[in-house]
């Protein structure tokens, strides 16, 4: 899947917009980082995640940590192959890998958000440090 | 041939085998008052095993198991040195296996051995005195945070934050949290330890106090530590000294002198009491003067000759554990410590700090080391500039009948390799574990995907913790009934 | 010094090679005034043959042995087959360390799978872990674990559980944001007044934690309890502390109990003057992932063999640091690997036999004691292992004395737990007693005036 109209948060998320639903899931850079991931928790439907709060949970052997929204919005569909098949985010984080989807509460909100060569140059930040 | 695991044991149940001789019941059924209702019908699919099966099943899982007596266990921050067989026997002798109820005046004798204990920590420590209840170092934590939070809650001062260094052992803020403290973490410098001017940046009204490992998890001095505890006791917030690197300077220095208020130790560390595959442990804490009325029950007091126990305290019970604490672990730290007595307890830190020191200078050629600065009990070791990951020189080690070092703590330094030798190893030890390390780093180079491959020689080969993590097999269960 | 195995040749040339003088120098960083203190107040060092002097002498003062003992209460006297303590202490069991490298723990961690299935067998639930410190501490970490996942304020204890165990209970929530209310008993059967409990479950609770056998030895209405529970959306946690009750009366599992906690240390750990025990916690699968303490995992090697290594720790303090459920590194690991070679040596049938043999002793106890007229048993109905007995005339003090007098310790007097109960004990049968011994107690009671 092309990369190049996503939209990237500083912890590593991406959002994927169509019309008013923005799809959800974590970024290369993340999956790696995790290892192989066995488990998720994944977000309540019909709940409402406003930006930057915690919807989600990913474990792997060695980690565990939140997804957090890129945008507010409530939960309209989730990626229920993850709950038998959680390495799919480790092999296709971009495709079939994805989290969720919400109907965006606010659209502005994505203009805060990085995009692809932004969130490159950033990674290349976090791992220099 | 190479050993195998054992059939599990459900497997080779059959009815009507027995494991055990009892004596013939003399009470007749009818008795029974409880209503059939009650009882339970069957115990589906418990094992039921012929002795000899037993013996032959047991027998065959300790051939599987590396140990300290079999070899090399330089495990950073566990201290896994020798467990003295002389500990064993008294501690397996009849005399003190009392009910923990009994009354006081019949087990003289059990709270003897616990005071003596007590009062030899303190002279150990320079702490005013000791609860030897909790049951590990981590349960020590909680119980000596609880005592800062009583102490600074009685005085009007409740507070809210513990300060944590980023080396710190992850018992630390989870013992925090569960005192209802938040947790701040605070930098280390360059040189891997605590600087007073990144203290005094932190430090406000609403810490509680600092939690700090001393020689740190880097194996390093914090040599900032009066002064730190300056700082702190000038700001109304407490020193808490993580004990568990006790056998870096047992005999050569006293957390108490240092300015610590409340410390924990690990009987199961620095004292020598056989570790268990994981437990059990004791992690008894000290406190200073101040926090001594804070201690949870029991408490064991002497009058003369006679041993007395309080179950109340002026300020609540806190209890944190049945009855008096795991008394047999106690009872072999005891032993151990009037068998060095005082002409050997300072040698066990010297030769720990000796040996740690050794091993760094023989492999610093070989290895990357992160922080310079000198090392205790202990040395650590990045991964950088190595062909392989850390956990393959670990798995390669097994090969060689050496259990590795600690792998990828503390997370400060990248690939870790926690070393800590202890002193009850000889010097042909060490050389033959520096000898086994140059060689596998050489065939790391030349080899890479070997190394990686390993361990070969052992039981089983590297195990899938993700196959592990993601099917959840955590029971046996009957073949027809195992949904994964 | 025979733990030390350098000579003073070789510590000569590791300093050199170091590059010192003098091993002090390595110690340079501490102050030096704080340094390198007198050890003359410490005491002197000790042969093999001083030490074992040295604890005989402190042994001869117990003077517990050779008592007949009947004291209960959270610790039981049990009868412990040699094959346990053969092989529990084989040092590859002793000694090693936490098996983080599985490849070489696999002896211990086989034992350990084992164990869970065992425990979670007895108890009837999906999942049992592989330890916690003791049965107090267990219950502490079960109502915190029903609290956290079901993400409410308020917990109900109930008021006949060991009041060691509530005290504990109420130290670990202490500074945590939850509210603990008590669940009162009714003094007349000793059992739970479960009018009370439907009233106090609200919104807010998580559950409600109850022993079974209670703390004077009676069974509760396990299933009536779970079922109130379940109706308003709160957990059923259940404590047991006497774990070979588990072989005799219906499971927790099968009373529809989600979390069960307790003490094992009736599996094959000796009295040992209270530790170290064994804490348990086992329960329905949905708690899995924020359940406090290790696990085992089954899984295969790279050549696809059996193999087993610990798993989840996702949830553990190393990796969840601050976010942990619970702070639990060292556990009971070598007690509960003992408590699995005593199960798997009792075996079904002896196991379900002596956890028989306890509650016909206490009959039998019961049946005997009720032809005197000195003291009077209080609580007649559905008791397990234990009962309670009321003094008739003065205190309790002062009778258990004059059994003492004649070697026996016949209970434990409530007025340590409860200062308002003067005249009641707690005596426990297992089958370590046999009927002379319960008899010798009943005559020894009657002769009382």
């Amino acid at each position: 899947m092309s990369t190049k109209d996503l939209k990237f948060t500083e912890k590593h998320e991406w959002a994927s917009v169509n019309g008013n639903i923005a799809t959800f899931g974590i970024t290369d850079y993340a999956q790696h980082q995790f290892g192989d991931i066995v488990f998720i928790e994944l977000p309540a439907m019909g709940k409402s995640y406003g930006k930057g709060a915690a919807c989600a949970n990913i474990e792997s052997v060695k980690a565990v940590a939140d997804m957090y929204a890129p945008v507010s919005g409530e939960v309209t569909e989730v990626n229920s192959s993850l709950e038998n098949a959680p390495e799919q985010i480790n092999k296709e984080p971009y495709g079939a890998g994805w989290v969720c989807k919400v109907k965006m509460a606010d659209a502005a909100e994505l203009d805060s958000l990085m995009d692809e060569s932004a969130y490159e140059n950033y990674v290349k930040s976090v791992e220099e440090k | 041939m190479k050993k195998q695991l054992p059939e599990l044991m459900f497997l080779k149940s059959r009815d009507g085998k027995e494991g055990c001789s009892l004596s013939a019941p003399e009470i007749a059924d009818d008795l029974c008052i409880l209503a059939a209702d009650k009882l339970r019908k069957d115990i589906a699919d418990f094992p039921q095993l012929s002795e000899v099966e037993i013996v032959r099943h047991y027998t065959n899982l300790a051939h599987l198991n590396h140990s300290v007596d079999a070899g090399f266990y330089p495990l950073g921050s566990c201290t896994m040195k020798y467990n003295p067989k002389i500990n064993e026997k008294i501690a397996n002798q009849p005399e003190w296996n009392a009910h923990p109820y009994s009354p006081i005046h019949l087990v003289q004798g059990n709270l003897e051995i616990m005071k003596s204990l007590e009062e030899l920590l303190m002279k150990i420590t320079a702490m005013a005195a000791f609860t030897l209840t909790p049951a590990a170092g981590a349960h020590g934590e909680l119980t000596g945070l609880r005592v800062i939070r009583d102490y600074l809650t009685a005085k009007g001062d409740a507070r809210k934050i513990v300060l944590i260094p980023d080396s710190a052992h992850g018992t630390n803020p989870a013992s925090s949290v569960l005192c209802g403290y938040q947790t701040k973490e605070i930098p280390s410098n360059e040189n891997g330890i605590l600087e007073v001017e990144t203290l005094k940046k932190h430090l406000d009204k609403d810490v509680a106090a600092l939690m700090i490992t001393n020689p740190n998890t880097l194996g390093i001095f914090e040599k900032n530590i009066v002064e730190i505890a300056r700082v702190l006791h000038e700001n109304g917030s407490l020193l808490y000294m993580d004990g568990a690197n006790m056998n870096a300077f047992m005999g050569i220095a006293k957390p108490g002198d240092l300015g610590a208020d409340v410390i924990h130790l690990n009987l199961h560390k620095t004292f020598a009491t056989p570790h268990g595959g994981g437990g059990p442990g004791s992690g008894p804490v000290g406190v200073g003067k101040d926090l001594v009325k804070f201690l949870p029950v029991p408490i064991i007091t002497h009058q003369g000759k006679e041993y007395k126990v309080r179950y109340h305290n002026e300020t609540g019970s806190n209890r944190i554990k049945n009855f008096y604490g795991n008394f047999l672990v106690i009872v072999r730290a005891l032993v151990y410590l009037l068998e060095l007595g005082k002409e050997n307890i300072r040698q066990v830190a010297e030769d720990a700090v000796l040996n740690a020191n050794y091993i760094r200078k023989k492999l610093e050629p070989y290895l990357d080391l992160p922080y310079k600065s000198k090392s205790l009990h202990e040395v650590v070791f990045s991964d950088k500039g190595l062909t392989v990951k850390t956990l393959d020189v670990a798995k390669r080690l097994l090969d060689y009948g050496i259990h590795p070092f600690t792998i990828y703590f503390p997370l400060i330094v990248h690939g870790a390799m926690m070393i800590e030798p202890t002193e009850t190893e000889s010097k042909e030890t060490l050389d033959q574990f520096i000898d086994i390390m140059i060689k596998i780093l050489d065939e790391a180079k030349k080899d890479p995907a070997f190394v990686q491959g390993a361990p070969y020689s052992t039981p089983v080969t590297r195990l899938d913790e993700v196959l592990a993590a993601k099917q959840l097999i955590l029971r046996w269960k009957p073949a027809a009934t195992q949904t994964n | 010094m025979r733990y030390l195995p350098l000579t003073e040749t070789e510590r000569e040339e590791m300093r050199k090679t170091i590059g010192i003088k003098e091993t002090k120098e390595l110690f340079s960083d501490i102050p030096k005034d704080k340094s390198y203190f007198s050890l003359a107040d410490l005491p002197a060092a000790l042969s093999e043959p001083e030490l074992l002097d040295k604890f005989n002498e402190i042994g001869r003062k117990n003077i517990f042995p050779g008592f007949l003992s009947f004291l209960g209460a959270g610790a039981y006297q049990h009868f412990i087959p040699e094959l346990v303590n053969f092989l529990s202490n084989k040092s590859e069991f002793l000694t090693p360390y936490t098996p983080y490298q599985p490849e070489v723990s696999q002896g211990s961690l086989q034992g350990m799978f084992e164990y869970q299935t065992m425990m979670a067998q007895l108890t009837d639930m999906d999942i049992a872990n592989s330890s916690l410190y003791d049965g107090g501490t267990a219950a502490a970490e079960g109502i915190v674990l029903a609290l956290k996942k079901s993400k409410k304020q308020h917990i109900l204890i109930a008021g006949n559980i060991h009041p060691e165990y509530i005290e504990i209970m109420q130290t670990y929530i202490k500074y945590l944001d939850y509210k603990m209310d008590l669940v009162p008993f009714d003094p007349q059967s000793g059992k739970l007044k479960l009018a009370e409990l439907q009233g106090k479950i609200d919104q807010d609770t998580a559950g409600f934690i109850f022993q079974s056998p209670n703390f004077f030895g009676v069974v509760e209405e396990g299933k009536q309890i779970s079922a109130m529970l379940h109706s308003k959306n709160s957990y059923s946690l259940q404590i047991v502390t006497e774990a070979l009750s588990l072989a005799f009366l219906v499971p927790p599992g099968e009373n529809d109990v989600d979390l069960v906690v307790g003490e094992a240390q009736s599996f094959g750990l000796p009295l040992g003057f209270g530790g170290p025990y064994l804490g348990f916690i086992a329960a329905k699968s949905e708690f899995l992932r924020q359940m406090p303490g290790r696990f085992v995992g089954q899984t295969l090697d790279s050549k696809g063999n059996r193999g087993y290594v610990l798993t989840l720790s996702t949830r553990e303090q190393h990796i969840k640091r601050e976010r942990a459920t619970s702070n639990i590194c060292t556990n009971e690991a070598w007690c509960a690997f003992r408590a699995g070679i005593y199960l798997a040596t009792m075996g079904k049938k002896g196991l379900r036999s002596i956890a028989k043999t306890n509650h016909l002793n206490t009959a039998y106890f019961v049946k005997e004691v009720s032809k005197l007229n000195n003291v009077k048993v209080k609580y007649q109905k559905d008791y397990y292992n234990e009962v309670v007995l009321e003094v008739q005339n003065g205190k309790t003090d002062d009778f258990l004395k004059k059994l003492e007098a004649k070697k026996i310790l016949a209970g434990i007097p409530l007025h340590w737990f409860y200062p308002d109960q003067k005249n009641t004990i707690l005596v426990n049968f297992t089958e370590i007693h046999r009927k002379k011994d319960i008899d010798q107690l009943v005559q020894a009671i009657g002769e009382i005036k």
